[in-house]
Order: structure tokens, then sequence, then C-alpha cells
């Protein structure tokens, strides 16, 4: 067993027992906790997968980010988390089907699995040595050349993701003076629709 | 074919599916909290980039790290307007319960 | 200069149509005139100074695409300098008219009146149509042609319903694009048929194929036909409905709905003599398909009797006029079949002058006459119009054809039409086509016909009495010296085009002169010689020399004794013989005819369409599934949703269960 192996194997376990606990935990700042760690265990992952720029970006925008932004909202709603408690056991068998099932099926497909011949042939692009190339030179050079146009198309998602929320969550307050716009630029005017004959005129 | 971090691929994807599972079980468990149910969707979508990852060290193809990068903007956005939701129904029922609302009844 | 000969009139009718708030009403007409009358002083300098062998002028490329290139040229021959003459000189002639025509803004009709921007509207249309014909006469390819094939259409469209307002105007103008059509798919599908077959729409590539041509065979309906006389036919197909030959006439009498000076302009210069020119200009395909040919002679001898047997018993004084000028373009196109192009032209020279003459003047007699146009309610206006009866006078001499028959003075003395229509009659009866003899007999009575509905025009407008109300008749008199002057050149050219072009047209050195801008007269066996068919005809026994100018006098006979000394006896004749009466009266059934066979089908297919496919099935299959199927689809639909959250996961679990099943059985496809 080398070290990598071994590496993998910590990492591994630490990922699935933490993701675990995300969905076992009773108290939601706990399984916020256990899916930061599932996150640091992942990114732990990939870095031995050699993709070191996703792990970083993983541990930053989504342990460092989003979790911690969901931490806010649970400590902010001030939600009564008792009552959110005792579904757990009454959902568990279900649960437990569905999710031995998946793994079943997954297990299938993994047994049966194999690379196509053609497999290499379909790469998009070729991952440089790493002796040449760091892996973060190498995903910006395809990043920003061949998948421009996706990427400005994710960020513009990204955009309306951000429009939404403040649409979403922004109070209109009554009691602070505003402009409208609309009203202020077309006052109110009458239009009537008349009828009438060509050549005579109105 | 490489394989990558010492074990073959297979030990990977194991990983992948079993946090996938994990994932859907969560859901399906915590069907009062919709805060695990959200992490439970974080949950699936990180199996999703690991796959992506994997895939990407195994033919040596820098596209399925392009792809994981693009699954976690998505999941940001996605997270950013769950949260956003949430915090709208708590402001009208004042409770993140959604065990018993069925407002979406058609 | 041809340049500038071409694009004058079109930038005229952008000032007029789309500046005239810049430069008034008043400005937009003297610049689109000006611009026109530059263009007719141009055009006789090019006419005099002209060479045969003068080069194409390149404008510039226009489509290149694959096989096809085409420029937008302008073919440089005599054929081009004639027709622009034609065109500019008549075309100015009525926009001069047309000032003073137009000036009747408080005429109290509001459907047909010259109010406002109208005035300005009509002279950038009549700019545009002339224009158009320019570019049409031209063309140095097929395609360029039929753009100003096209663009004539399109103007007399707008000029033909001009009074808009007037719903009988607007159904005129579109029965004449409509019939229009007709022939330009003909037309159509004889380009496409030499661009199929030699490759190219430039005139000169295809003149150097028509023997080829002449040799090979192609496919049609299903059928294996000779490919040139399919060509030329599909060709004079669209010449047919261009110059309303038999057949395709329909929309000829009623584009008289448009104002006078259209009328002019429609059936001596532009619109009319475009089939003319188009068998003239591609002459030199026609000279070797002899059925064409038969079929032209057949089309235009005919014509040149049915178009004036309707309008001897017409009395709406314009419709009168178109039919004689229908008439009168039978008897061009009577001559091309017989393979003399040349009398042809000469013949449209004449028709020129002396149609746009008789039909201003006919615009004088209606306008004066506060738009009355019925004959019948005329009659006496020889001392109130005394110019305009003059004017018609001449008209109407040069229509009939009077000169001294048999004096040959280097040139034979007459008035054009009878140097012209007498070499067409002569022409057409040494041609050597199966139905020249019948062509021949058909076109001396044709010429009695004319010579009769022309001065029967004459009688009941300006000789008899009145029948008009006295209050109607105090206003009438000549129009402003601005309307007389036009017709005074314009009967100056009536009566001398035809001695003053006859040498250089049709006479002996008349190959030379033409220099091969189109097919020469053709060569015919003739007592064991070969000779010319203008040769020929200039040598045909006495008989039939003094054959047309004998019919014309009957012609004048006749009418004289209907309508002069015995003025009951047309209505009585017409009582006796109501079924013929009313034949003609009702222009040989056409309309009806037209309108059982085609117009009802299409009317029926589209109402079929309609309310059948459209509303029935298309409509019913769609509201059916949007009211009924959709609603119901929803309530089943709608049952299934339980609105909460947790059911709705389970189930998108399942199908990602499901999905994952799928794969692994299918191995993912």
């Amino acid at each position: 067993m080398t070290l990598s192996i071994i590496t993998f194997y910590v990492f591994a376990s630490v990922a699935v027992a933490s993701g675990l606990l995300v969905v076992l935990a009773r108290d939601p700042v706990h399984s916020v906790a256990w899916m930061i760690l599932t996150f640091f265990s992942s990114a732990g992952l990939m870095v031995l997968m050699g993709a070191e720029f996703v792990a970083m970006v993983l541990i930053i925008v989504h342990g460092g980010a989003v979790l911690v932004l969901m931490l806010f909202v649970i400590v902010m709603l001030d939600a009564d988390l008792a009552e959110l408690k005792g579904s757990l056991a009454e959902n568990l068998p279900l649960g437990a089907l569905i999710g031995f099932v998946l793994i079943v099926e997954l297990g299938l497909v993994a047994a049966n699995w194999a690379v196509p011949e053609s497999a290499r042939a379909a790469r998009g692009a070729e991952t440089p040595l790493i002796t040449d190339t760091a892996n973060t030179t190498a995903l910006g050079l395809i990043l920003y050349d061949d998948y421009i146009l996706a990427f400005q198309l994710a960020g513009l998602i990204l955009l309306v993701a951000l429009v939404g929320v403040i649409v979403l969550t922004l109070r209109q307050r009554q009691d602070i003076k505003k402009q409208g716009g609309n009203g202020q630029t077309y006052p109110a005017r009458g239009i009537d629709l008349k009828d009438f004959k060509p050549g005579q005129g109105v | 074919m490489h394989d990558p971090g010492g074990v073959g691929i297979e030990g990977y994807l194991t990983v992948s599916a079993i946090l996938l599972a994990i994932g859907a079980v969560g859901i399906i468990v915590n069907r009062r909290n919709v805060i695990i149910v959200l992490m439970s969707i974080e949950l699936m979508l990180l199996a999703a980039s690991i796959n992506f990852v994997a895939f990407s060290a195994h033919l040596q193809d820098m596209v399925g790290q392009i792809f994981a990068v693009f699954v976690l903007t998505i999941t940001a956005a996605e997270a950013a307007i769950g949260v956003a939701i949430l915090v709208c129904f708590y402001r009208k029922h004042g409770s993140i319960s959604v065990e018993n609302v069925n407002a979406m009844k058609g | 200069m041809y340049a500038a000969i071409l694009l004058l009139p079109l930038l005229g009718a952008i000032i007029a149509g789309f500046m005239h708030r810049v430069v008034t009403d008043q400005g937009a007409i003297f610049i689109s005139t000006g611009m026109t009358a530059f263009t007719a002083v141009l055009s006789w300098i090019v006419f005099f100074t002209f060479q045969p062998g003068d080069p194409s002028v390149e404008l510039f490329r226009w489509i290149a695409s694959g096989e096809l290139e085409t420029f937008w040229s302008i073919r440089v021959d005599r054929l081009t300098s004639v027709m622009l003459v034609v065109i500019t000189t008549v075309s100015t002639l009525v926009q001069i008219y047309s000032i003073g025509f137009t000036r009747d803004g408080d005429h109290p009709d509001p459907t047909e009146n010259f109010q406002g921007s109208a005035r300005s509207r009509f002279f950038a249309c009549l700019c545009f149509f002339t224009f158009a014909m320019l570019a049409l006469v031209t063309g140095d390819n097929l395609l360029q042609i039929f753009f100003g094939w096209e663009g004539v259409g399109f103007a007399s469209y707008l000029l033909i319903g001009f009074w808009f307002r007037k719903s009988s105007a607007g159904s005129a103008a579109i029965k004449a694009f409509v019939v229009n059509r007709v022939g330009d798919f003909g037309l159509l599908l004889g380009l496409f048929g030499l661009f199929h077959l030699t490759g190219s729409l430039m005139l000169d590539d295809v003149f150097a194929d028509a023997e080829k041509l002449a040799e090979i065979n192609t496919a049609f309906l299903g059928m294996d036909v000779q490919a040139l006389e399919l060509i030329c036919l599909l060709l004079f197909v669209g010449a047919c409905a261009k110059s309303a030959q038999f057949l395709l006439h329909t929309w000829l009498s009623d584009a008289t709905e448009g104002p006078a000076p259209v009328t002019a302009l429609i059936h001596s210069a532009t619109m009319a003599a475009a089939g003319v020119f188009l068998v003239c200009r591609m002459s030199p395909l026609f000279d070797l398909a002899e059925t064409a040919l038969l079929v032209m002679t057949i089309i235009g001898a005919v014509t040149a009797v049915f178009a004036a047997s309707i309008g001897s018993v017409q009395t709406d004084i314009k419709r009168v006029i178109a039919y004689s000028s229908c008439a009168q373009i039978g008897y061009m196109f009577a001559a091309a079949g017989a393979g003399v192009y040349q009398a042809a032209m000469l013949h449209m020279f004449a028709h020129a002058f002396f149609i746009a003459l008789l039909a201003l003047g006919a615009g004088s007699v209606v306008r004066s006459m506060q738009r009355e146009r019925d004959m019948r309610r005329m009659g006496g206006l020889k001392s109130r119009l005394p110019v305009t009866y003059w004017m018609m006078i001449i008209g109407t001499l040069a229509v009939t054809g009077i000169g001294v028959p048999l004096l040959h003075i280097g040139v034979p003395i007459g008035v054009s039409g009878f140097i012209s229509k007498g070499m067409i009659i002569q022409a057409v009866f040494v041609g050597q086509n199966a139905f020249a003899v019948a062509a021949f007999g058909l076109l001396v009575l044709g010429v009695v016909m004319t010579s009769f509905l022309s001065w029967r025009l004459i009688f009941m407008t300006f000789h008899g009495t009145s029948h008009a109300d006295q209050d109607a008749l105090d206003g009438v008199h000549d129009g402003p010296q601005v309307m007389r002057w036009p017709l005074y050149v314009l009967a100056a050219g009536a009566v001398l085009a035809g001695m003053a072009f006859y040498g250089s047209f049709v006479g002996n050195d008349a190959n030379a002169w033409w220099g091969g801008a189109m097919a020469n007269a053709q060569m015919i066996e003739q007592n064991g010689e070969t000779t010319s068919v203008l040769e020929a005809a200039r040598a045909v026994p006495i008989w039939v020399k003094v054959s047309p100018f004998l019919a014309m006098l009957l012609g004048f006979a006749l009418s004289y004794w209907f309508y002069i000394a015995n003025p009951d006896h047309p209505k009585a004749l017409a009582e006796r013989y109501r079924p013929l009466y009313l034949f003609l009266q009702r222009k040989w059934y056409f309309d009806p005819l037209y309108n059982f066979l085609f117009i009802r089908p299409a009317l029926w297919l589209g109402q079929a369409f309609w309310q059948r496919g459209d509303r029935s099935i298309l409509d019913g299959f769609l509201n059916g599934t949007a009211m009924w199927f959709v609603p119901l689809m929803t309530r089943v639909a709608g049952r299934m949703q339980s609105g909460f959250l947790f059911h709705y996961a389970l189930v998108m679990l399942i199908g990602v269960s499901a999905l994952i099943t799928w794969f692994a059985i299918g191995g993912g496809g």
C-alpha cells in the first residue's frame, strides 16, 4: 500500500461517513458542519486525481460561501428546530429502500462497465503533462477558449440567480419615499379612438 | 488508461455512488427540514462533480474538469435561490417546516 | 449618357414620390417632367449619333451565383435607340399634358381628383413607369429585361389603380396585375428554359446558341418537344399578356380606369409595346422557330379583328381607343410572325404617336365633359372643342391609314399608319407562313373595322346633335395651352413618322441600318428566286397594295352612313341582331367565361381551403385540442398534484432510479 492509496481510503471513508451524518444529524447546524467536512474530504479526493483547481473552488465557494450562507439562514430565521426533528424514523425504511436500490444499481453498472476503444479518440482536450502546464493554467486555456460561450452563459445564470434572489427577498416597505419611474415619465392621459372615412378626415 | 491517485477509477466511482445514494435518502428521510433537503441536493451534485473529475483523470481529458466547474456554478446558483425561497417561505409562515404545506396543489 | 437616360427618370420618380414635401408639389411636377424631357433630348441625340457596333455600357455586376452571372448593363444597338426615342418622347409629352390635366384641385368628385399630394404621386408614378420601361428596353440580359418587365407591371398597377378610393379602379388594377402574372409565368419559364439549356442569360450568349437550340429537344410536361419552339412560345405567352393579345387581353379595357394620360402611356409607348419589343429583341431566336411564328401570326391577326370588332360597339370613349390600340398591336405581332420585325417596329413607332394622340385627345374630351365617358351622351362637341377635334381627326386619319396609294416618291406618301400598316399587310401577304393568306384577309378586315370604329368615335363625339345637359355643356372648352402643345407634337409625329423613317426602318438598306439588332427580314422563295420578305412585300400585286386603302374607305363610308346619314340605323340594327350585338358589346363574353373557368374555381378552392381546411379541420382540431382535450388532461393531471413537497421529491427520485435501471439494463444505449 502506497501513501496515495492510504490517503484515498482516508478521504473516501471520511467523505462517506460525514455525508451520512449530514443526513442523519438532528440539528441542522451540525448537518452544515458535517457537510463542510464532506466537501473538504471530496476536495482531497479531487486533489488526489490531479484536479487541484476544482478542489480549491469546492472548498472556497461551497465550503466557504454556500454553506456559511446556509448557516446564516439557519441562525437568522430562528426556526423552531424541535419542530423539524422527529420525522427521521418514520421515513427511514422507504429512504433506505431507495438508497439500497440506487447503490445496487450503480454497483451493477460499475461491475459491467468498460471504456470503449473510441473513448480516447473522442476526447475534447487532452490533459497536458503536469510538468509542462499546471492544472489551473490548462483549465483556463480551455475554459476561456473553447468554452467561452458556456462560460459566459454560466455567468449569466449566476446573474439571473442574483436578480432572482433579490426579487424574492426584497421587501416593499411602505414607510419610505421612493421613485416611480414609469408613472413619472408617462403621466396618465385620456385617449379616445375615432372612426373616420378615408378622404374626409376626422 | 491512467489510474488516478493510486487506486483505480472504480474507487472514486464508488465513493460518488455512495454520496449520491446518501443524498437521495436524505431528501426522503428529512421531509420536514428544507435546509437539509437543500444540502442533500448539494451532496448529489457533489457526487456528480466527483464523477466528472474521476473520468477526466481516467481519460486524461480536461473537459471533465470544465464540466465540474460548471456543475459547481449551477450548484451555487441553486443554493442561493433555494435559500431565498426559504426566506420568503419563512416570512409568510413563520416556520420552515414544509411537511403540511400543499399550496402547489393543482 | 446611356446611364443618365436610364437613371434620370428614376431620380425624378424618387424626388417626386418621396421628397415632394421638400420641393413642394409644383416643384415635384416640374422636376420629374424636366428629368423626362431631358432624357428625351438625350435619347434623340443617341438616336441620331448612334453607330452600329457601339459597345454595351456596363453599370455594375448584379447577380453572380454559380453559373449565373448577370451584369447591369445597357445594350446599345439600333433597337434600343429606337425604343428610347419612342418611350421618352411619348412619356415627356404625356407628362407635359398631365401638368394641365391634373390641374383640377377643386373637382367635386372626392374619389377622382388630384387634390393634395395626388399630383406629385401621379408624376412619380409616371416617371417610375418610364424608368421601368427604359430598364426593360436597355436590358443586356434577360434577367434585367425581366426586372423592367415586372417594373412596368407594377407601375401599371399603381397607375391603373391611381384613384384607389374607387373600387372599380382597384379591381381593374388587380385584374391587370393578375393577367400579367399569367404572362410573367410563361416568360419566367422561358427564361428558366434558356438558362437551363444555354447556361447564360446574356443576350449575346443566348443568340449565339440559337442554332444549337433549334436542333435539340427537351422535356416539358412529360412531353419531348423542340427546345427552341418551346422557349419561343413561352416567351410569346409573356409578350401576349403584356401586349394584351387575344386570350390574355381582358385587362386592357379595364385599364382605362386610370386617368387619361395613363391610358395614353400604357397603350402607346410603355406597357403594351413591351410585348412587341420582347419579340423583336428575341427575334434571332424567334426567327428559327417556325411554329412560334405561326402561332404569333394567328394570334396577332385574330386580335386585330377581335379587338376592332369589340371596339366597334363600345360606348366608352376610352375603351374604344383601348381596343383600337389592341388591334394595332395585333398588326405588329402579325408582322413579327411573318418575319418582318422591322415592319412591326415601324408600326410600333407610328402607333406610339397616334394612339397617344387619340388617348390624350379623349382625355381632353372626358375632362371637359366633367368625367363623362359615355359617347352616347356626347355629340356636337366640334364647335366647343375645336383644337381637340382637329387633333383627334389627325389621329384618326393616322390610325385608319390615309395616304396616296401606289404613289412612291422615294417613300410612300401618307400618314404613318398608312405606311406601316400597308407594309405589314403586304409582308404578311407574301409571307410563307401557313396562315399567311388567312392572316392577310383578317388584317384587311381589321382595317375596315378599325376605320369604322375610329370614325364612329369621331362622329358620335363631335358631330350630330348634343345629348348632354345644357348646364354641362356650358363649361366645355379646350384645355389650357400646356395640354394643347403635346397634342400638336404628337399630331406632327403621327403624320410624319411613317414617311420620315420608312427608308431607315424597312427600306432597301434596312438590314444595314438595324445593324444586326434584330433578325434580318426572312428570306423567301418567290418565283424561283430568293428574296427577303421586305423586298417581296414591295413587289406585291397592285390589288394587294390598294386593298387596305379601299378597306379604310369602306370603313369610313359605313361609319358615315351609320352615324351621320342615318343616326337611327345603328339602334335598329342592334335590335335586329341583338345576340350578335350583345356578343360584341360584352366583349365576346370573355369575362364571364374566364369568371366561370378560372375565377370561380379559384374562389371555390380558396373557400374550400378556408372553410373546410382551415376552419373545420385545422381550427377544429386546434380548438378541440385546446378547449376539450387539454382541459381534460389538465383535470386528470391536477388530481395528481398533492402539493406536498415531499411527494414531488419522491417521484423525482423514483424516476431517477428508473432511469438508472434502464441505463443499467440497456447499457446506456
